[in-house]
């Protein structure tokens, strides 16, 4: 176990090109960090940085307090689960998993590593797979296999390189949870990228937003959710994604395609009258009007649109109503949807309802929102205006609380079964 | 592997069909080789191909017989000659092809055009300055100044074959290793090699078939068998085979080459067997994704 700390750190290419640009973070003692964003964003060159195969061009590595820039990879002390898992097909799992256990001579007897690779296997359930060949295991099971040879060394610190990308749909969903459970129960500092924004809320304590090679924002998922600092963090986090609705600024007042809300009091002297700003409100915060109690109905807004195309899912259903987009944000928008790997085909509404919503296709539907939970950005810098740097203090605040105790928690527990 | 399992049996049986007249085709000159080397001399001529009386003089003509001192040191040569160079082009190649595979330097390219370029120039116009310069320095007609040339001919040849192996197998597979604890050479030795294995016994057999049947260098550059120990003689077999004669002028000695050339077909047939196994591709198969 140990502190990763990145100070400044910057990648340049043979062409000047900064892959990763002047990126700070501090990872704690057990903490599950998640690096995140769309491609071509810097994440996994940052993570190479970290365990040494990349060159660190400028900026500070400390590992457990200590530089490590010049280090070769073998002198950090990480363990790394590769995208493509990376196992030796010319070994059995047995040997796949008791590799780094080799390497180190004469450190380990052979009933050491006997013993060792078999608490490994009984962890990941490989026990009656050791002397198969890679070649011959389902993708889960060389998962495990990957995972098993990064545990096995007592590394200080677990990197995963997009670990879950070659498995199918459900079978990440099982990895996913059985990562998240290994790391609880190990209690190891842990950093994983991902470009799936799902992995990144579900499985991070932390996680570092990046995009272009800068450092967005790093902050708990709930933080990134509730209080984004720019519109490329509020649009990549949560899915479907949020809603960013041109809106002109009159008389205090801000004017969204299909309704009109009153300009939050903190941002006031930000505009002038005519000026536009950019309205984000996640789909999950429309209510259809109906269904809203009154008390509840006049604390925000309700307003009548057509609805396009519905989608029913049971628990809950999607409604996409079309509008004219300003042409003035229309460019910015569309720019900001291509980085986030999106091919927007029209500008359009999304609105996450209840699953009895009785809004249908085609017909005009009655919705409510609360104009509280709605964040105005800067059309020109896609800063977040109405972020509560108190309310996101809170939030870190308790993630952290509620961080320490799970580690308390796991602390009690036997690490192997 | 794959590929046969989906063929049906009634291609199978008819591509079976197809390659008998193939196998026959080139299976009937080894065989009258066979045929030639059994005969006794006075039967060479007789127009069969199957030896009526067949016996094994020729064979103890040349191990043990009169020209013994002819074939014996020059098998000896060969083997030696053959297995040194082979030994220190398939080494050098690996390392040379490794780094052109995975590093990034100066002057890359200009080795592998330069190992293209020696690899399709002509032996026979460089053989005369070679044999000058041998004599010049001493080389001529011993076994460095065979196996040194022979580099020349197997380094470029493998180089090529190496890097193009060693290029496909994933880099990654080496950054595991490095991440696991291993230096470079660890890397190198436990990881690469291992995978690169069938590549290298390809290579090998390559490089050894090329010098065993090299004929211009072996009868341009030595003049002798030698006996064994001393410095001088270095003469291989297919240029020894042309210096055997009859035990008269008026007899040919087609039976005792013929029993020379079946004798030193042997090894490359058991090497083909040997290997045959271990030429396994899709060793890596199921490393990456899959």
């Amino acid at each position: 176990m140990a502190t990763i700390e990145l100070k400044h750190l910057v990648k340049k290419y043979g062409d000047g090109f900064p892959a990763v640009n002047d990126v700070s973070i501090s990872v704690a003692e057990g903490e599950f960090l998640i690096l995140v964003g769309p491609s071509g964003s810097g994440k996994s060159t940052l993570l190479r940085m970290i365990v040494g195969l990349e060159d660190i061009t400028s900026g500070d590595l400390l590992i457990g307090g200590e530089r490590v820039n010049e280090k070769a990879p073998r002198g950090r002390n990480l363990a790394m689960v590769f995208q493509n898992y990376a196992l030796y097909p010319h070994l059995t799992v047995f040997e796949n998993i008791a590799f780094p256990l080799r390497l180190a001579k004469n450190k380990h007897s052979e009933q050491d590593v006997k013993r060792m690779v078999d608490d490994v296997a009984d962890l990941l359930e490989l026990r009656e797979h050791l002397q198969r060949k890679p070649a011959n295991l389902s993708g889960g099971q060389r998962q495990r296999v990957a995972m098993g040879r990064a545990i096995i060394r007592q590394a200080d610190a677990f990197l995963f390189d997009e670990p879950l990308s070659n498995l199918d749909a459900k079978l990440r969903g099982q990895m996913r949870t059985e990562i998240a459970r290994l790391q609880r129960r190990l209690a190891i500092t842990t950093v994983y990228v991902t470009h799936d924004q799902t992995e990144a809320m579900t499985l991070g304590d932390r996680v570092a937003v990046l995009r272009k090679g800068a450092l967005q924002q790093v902050a708990s998922p709930r933080e990134l959710y509730e209080q984004p600092v720019n519109l490329f963090v509020a649009g990549f986090i949560g899915s479907p994604p949020m809603n960013f609705l041109p809106a002109t600024v009159a008389g205090g007042r801000l004017q969204l395609p299909f309704v009109e809300v009153a300009l939050p009091d903190s941002i006031k002297g930000h505009f002038k009258d005519g000026e536009l700003a950019i309205v984000g409100i996640r789909p999950e915060y429309f209510e259809d009007a109906g269904l809203v109690e009154p008390g509840k109905k006049a604390t925000g807004v309700t307003f009548a649109a057509p609805v396009d195309v519905t989608e029913w899912l049971g628990n809950e259903k999607y409604a996409y109503l079309p509008f004219e987009p300003h042409p003035d944000v229309q460019r910015s928008l569309e720019e900001l949807d291509r980085e986030l790997d999106g091919e927007a085909m029209r500008t359009q509404l999304v609105v996450n309802l209840d699953g009895a919503s009785k809004v249908r296709q085609g017909e005009t539907a009655e919705l409510w929102f609360s104009p509280e939970k709605m964040h105005v950005f800067d059309p020109k810098t896609g800063d977040n205006l109405t972020r509560d740097e108190t309310k996101a203090k809170e939030i870190a605040e308790e993630s952290e609380q509620e961080r320490l105790r799970q580690l308390e928690n796991s602390k009690g527990q036997p690490v192997a079964v | 592997m794959i590929v046969a399992a989906q063929i049906s049996t009634r291609a199978k049986t008819w591509l079976g069909f197809v390659s008998i007249p193939i196998i026959l085709y080139t299976l009937l000159p080894i065989g009258w080789i066979l045929s030639l080397s059994l005969k006794p001399d006075a039967d060479l001529p007789d127009g069969n191909y199957f030896p009526v009386n067949a016996d094994f003089h020729n064979y103890k003509l040349i191990l043990w017989g009169s020209a013994h001192t002819l074939f014996d040191p020059a098998l000896f040569n060969s083997v030696g000659i053959c297995l040194i160079a082979t030994f220190v082009g398939v080494a050098l190649a690996t390392t040379c092809a490794y780094a052109i595979a995975r590093l990034d330097f100066v002057g890359k390219k200009l080795i592998l055009t330069s190992a293209l370029a020696v690899a399709v120039f002509p032996v026979v116009s460089i053989v005369t300055p070679l044999f000058n310069l041998w004599r010049t320095v001493g080389l001529y007609n011993t076994w460095p100044g065979l196996i040194i040339p022979y580099l020349s001919l197997t380094l470029p040849l493998a180089i090529w074959t190496l890097s193009a192996f060693f290029r496909q197998i994933p880099w990654e597979m080496e950054q595991a290793a490095q991440v696991d604890g291993a230096t470079s050479w660890q890397a190198f030795r436990k990881v690469v090699v291992p995978l690169a294995a069938p590549g290298v016994f390809t290579t090998a057999i390559i490089t050894f078939f090329t010098v065993w049947n090299d004929f211009v260098y072996s009868s341009s550059l030595t003049s002798t068998g030698g006996d064994y120990i001393s410095a001088h003689g270095a003469q291989t077999v297919p240029a020894a085979l042309a210096n055997f004669t009859g035990s008269s002028q008026f007899v040919q000695p087609t039976g005792a080459i013929s029993a020379a050339a079946v004798i030193v077909t042997i090894p490359v047939v058991l090497l083909v067997l040997i290997f045959q196994k271990r030429i396994v591709s899709g060793l890596t198969a199921g490393a990456v994704k899959g």
